[in-house]
């Protein structure tokens, strides 16, 4: 083999490799982005079903219930416009408490209920995820005329079972 | 008093950093000797201010000054001593200030280990590294200033973040910074050579060092990080894919990308323009991190509550240092030439598969990092990018990586055989593979992912070491083996010892990522938890006073069959001047196993002596991770001290035939 083909070989190598690594990212890219959406999102049901998506706000103070066994708890999750009912299970992180701002990644089921994998916490008390404050912004002004939270949740939930 | 005299220290270093820049780099483009020798006393000068504004401000931490508004947010009188002085880089202003630092104290050991460079690269090095220092000193004095008044002063201060009193502050941020700033002066290097047009291999031989001591620092810096976060957060996890362990972690890979590239340039002169731009560009990582960080635009642990003004200035010089190398290195990367010629098997092929895996691998993080950013600006919506991604995308890519780390050493220069150098191997390919077949069932269950991560550090561990002994066989002069295994010089040992390092490494995080295990469960006193062969037993919780802070103290027996049982104390503390409790973990480590337990919440806030959540992990293997790492480390510390490195103006130093 000339010098050249080697090259050339060694740079068609190169460049499948690349595709390659472009093709992984672009499908791994596809797959696991989270959204995020805000309680009043998924009221006007914008929000996908059965897939990953983040939603965040405040958590309701007095919504905060553990279960049975300990280890789940449910608590709901609003803008002051709409709300979303929360259930995770495992430990809180220490800065999630009631009438704080929070987000949760998961999916919602069929019932309404959104089932969370992760409760992201703030890392300090004095701040406020961005994607939060500008969620209840956003609903606040939407709202401007009708101060009344309408929050419904649904049948299926009950937090003390 | 002594606030204003470190501010006035910053103002004064402003100038001299500007004018020791401009004067020096002008110097050494006109030949100018007395404008290029006020390089040395100039960077001195700024070292010596820089350092004396950072003692004022630690002056005020330790002395409870809370008159200055950077301390009566960071401190507290009742805060132990030892983080009021780590506090300094607790907060924004603080850690920008140590930032700066560590670009001084670098320019000043450049300018005193520097004496077999000419006169005018010298200058020229020392002259980019002003630059960039005034350019911080403007962002700290227009945007970011620590000394800044409090009227009236405070009587008490607000206190460092809770989950910063831990000795993680005192060593993470400085290595940290070492190695994010110690970049520079591979980018100093870069740029002058870019500017001079000259670059052989005694540039690279001079580079070198410096590249390898970032790298080391950094990649301590990082461990450090990662083993904090781990016991810390409370989660067990030991890396996030967060974008600020991302921001560190993109000039790690950058950098470690431009040590192997550095090897091929000192030694056969090729790889030069491949070379300076990974300079450039890792230098470029280090200053994106700073602004991902520093900016405020995402939501992290790092992510101080800042205002705009500061992202949009880090972000002008961002784009001022980047785009202006990179218009240099299109101007003159011509003139500095390519190099040797090299087959398609080579020990340069190789080292160029390397890079192209890191660079690749570099692209892939940022890229998901930089990826809800974008999105956000086009206003398409609020995305994150997860750990799935990353682990769906990076692991591929360092695959066939981790393979050639074994495969590296054994090619010749110019010209090598695959086939010999698998021959060569057939024992420690063997072994490597019986090693993936059978080491993972010591668990329970064989898992394909555990056998190919102990199939490629077993293959690098046995490689090097086979590498290293044949090695030390043909240059045998008398004394035997071990006399001759111990004369290989500096750089060879800390190559091999980086690899094994790296080996440890992926032992530790694929046996951890398999096989660690966590059950998260409602304890009452006295109930047990069963993981593997160790039993947990809940013996209650009381409540303990700390300096600052009142604990709720758990304790829980940790019991395994021909054993002394231990005590673990997990805590729930809460200091008195924060509203929300910090997790503080318990944990028994041990070089094959951590056993990792961590207090949720009470069942009834009322009575904590009853039942609680309780998390319990058992981590096989976790401790390697922070091992392999610091071997790496110490690898790229042994190298740098290598005899070759220290020779005092050497001719020009030969190219390997």
């Amino acid at each position: 083999m000339k010098a050249r083909h080697q090259r050339l070989l060694l740079i068609v190598a190169a460049l499948g490799a690349l595709a390659l690594i472009a093709a992984l990212v672009f499908s791994a890219l596809k797959e696991n982005v989270a959204f995020f959406y805000s309680p009043s999102d998924i009221k006007a049901n914008k929000a996908p079903q059965n897939k990953l998506f983040r939603v965040g706000g405040q958590v309701e103070v007095g919504s905060l219930k553990r279960q049975e066994d300990g280890v789940t708890v449910r608590f709901v999750v609003t803008d002051n416009i709409a709300c979303v009912p929360v259930q995770y299970q495992g430990v809180l992180p220490d800065l999630f408490s009631e009438g704080k701002g929070a987000v949760v990644q998961g999916r919602l089921n069929d019932d309404g209920i959104f089932i969370a994998q992760e409760v992201i916490a703030k890392h300090d008390e004095n701040y406020m995820p961005p994607e939060v404050a500008q969620a209840m912004q956003t609903a606040h002004a939407e709202n401007a005329g009708n101060p009344q939270s309408q929050c419904q949740l649904p049948d299926a939930w009950t937090p003390d079972p | 008093m002594i606030p204003e005299l470190g501010l006035f220290a910053l103002l004064l270093a402003l100038p001299v950093a500007l004018c020791t820049g401009v004067l020096a780099l002008w110097g050494a483009q006109r030949g100018q000797a007395a404008w290029m020798s006020l390089a040395k006393p100039g960077s001195v000068a700024l070292a010596l201010l820089v350092g004396f504004a950072y003692l004022c401000l630690t002056w005020a931490f330790i002395q409870n000054d809370f008159s200055v508004l950077y301390v009566a947010q960071q401190s507290s009188s009742s805060l132990p001593l030892v983080y009021r002085i780590a506090g300094v880089w607790g907060g924004h202003e603080g850690s920008l200030l140590l930032w700066l630092l560590m670009l001084a104290g670098w320019a000043a050991l450049v300018r005193f280990f520097s004496r077999a460079l000419p006169e005018a690269l010298r200058a020229r090095v020392l002259g980019v590294l002003c630059l960039v220092a005034a350019g911080f000193l403007l962002f700290i004095l227009f945007t970011s200033n620590p000394f800044l008044r409090l009227l009236p002063g405070a009587a008490e201060g607000r206190e460092l973040n809770p989950m910063l009193q831990d000795p993680g502050l005192v060593l993470h941020p400085p290595l940290l910074y070492m190695g994010y700033v110690g970049f520079s002066v591979a980018y100093a290097f870069a740029v002058a050579a870019l500017l001079s047009g000259r670059l052989d291999a005694a540039w690279a031989r001079w580079s070198r060092p410096w590249t390898l001591a970032a790298w080391a620092f950094l990649t301590l810096g990082i461990a450090v990080g990662s083993w904090w976060a781990y016991y810390e957060l409370g989660w067990g996890g030991w890396w996030f894919w967060d974008p600020v362990e991302n921001a560190s972690f993109m000039p790690w890979l950058a950098g470690t990308a431009l040590l192997h590239s550095l090897a091929v340039t000192e030694k056969r002169g090729s790889f030069k323009n491949w070379t300076v731009l990974l300079a450039v560009s890792t230098f470029s990582l280090s200053l994106l991190g700073t602004f991902l960080v520093r900016s405020g635009v995402l939501t992290s642990v790092h992510a101080f509550a800042s205002d705009p003004a500061r992202g949009i200035f880090i972000l002008a010089f961002l784009v001022a240092v980047i785009g202006a190398s990179l218009l240099l290195f299109v101007w003159r990367a011509p003139k500095v030439g390519l190099g040797g010629r090299f087959a398609p098997v080579s020990r340069e092929s190789l080292l160029l598969v390397n890079n192209l895996l890191l660079a690749a691998a570099t692209g892939t993080v940022l890229l998901g990092t930089l990826y809800p950013l974008i999105v956000d600006a086009l206003g398409v919506g609020k995305i994150s990018v997860g750990p799935p991604y990353f682990n769906a995308v990076f692991v591929p890519v360092m695959m066939p990586l981790l393979f050639l780390v074994g495969i590296g050493p054994f090619a010749r220069w110019k010209s090598a055989s695959l086939i010999e150098i698998l021959r060569v191997n057939k024992w420690t390919l063997g072994i490597a593979a019986l090693a993936a077949l059978t080491l993972p069932l010591v668990y329970g269950e064989w898992r394909p992912l555990a056998a190919l991560g102990v199939f490629l550090a077993a293959w690098i561990f046995l490689a090097a070491t086979l590498h290293f002994v044949r090695q030390a066989r043909a240059t045998q002069g008398g004394g035997g083996l071990f006399a001759s295994v111990l004369r290989q010089p500096l750089h060879f040992w800390g190559m091999h010892l980086a690899h094994v390092g790296l080996a440890v490494f992926v032992a530790g995080v694929s046996i951890v990522g398999a096989y660690e295990a966590e059950k998260s469960v409602k304890m009452a006193p006295g109930d047990t938890v069963d993981i593997y062969v160790y039993r947990f037993r809940f013996l209650g919780v009381q409540s303990v006073e700390g300096p600052n802070y009142l604990a709720l103290r758990g304790e829980m027996e940790l019991s395994e069959d021909g054993r002394a049982p231990r005590r673990l104390f997990p805590e729930k503390r809460f200091y008195h001047h924060s509203a929300m409790p910090m997790t503080e973990a318990a944990i028994d480590a041990g070089l094959w196993r951590d056993a990792y337990v961590a207090l949720g919440e009470p069942l009834d806030r009322e009575r904590p002596d009853g039942e609680w959540v309780v998390r319990v992990y058992v981590k096989p293997l976790v401790d390697w991770i922070w091992g392999g790492a610091t071997l790496m480390a110490l690898g790229g510390l042994l190298a740098l001290l290598d005899r070759r490195y220290r020779r005092r103006r050497a001719a020009t130093p030969e190219i390997t035939p």
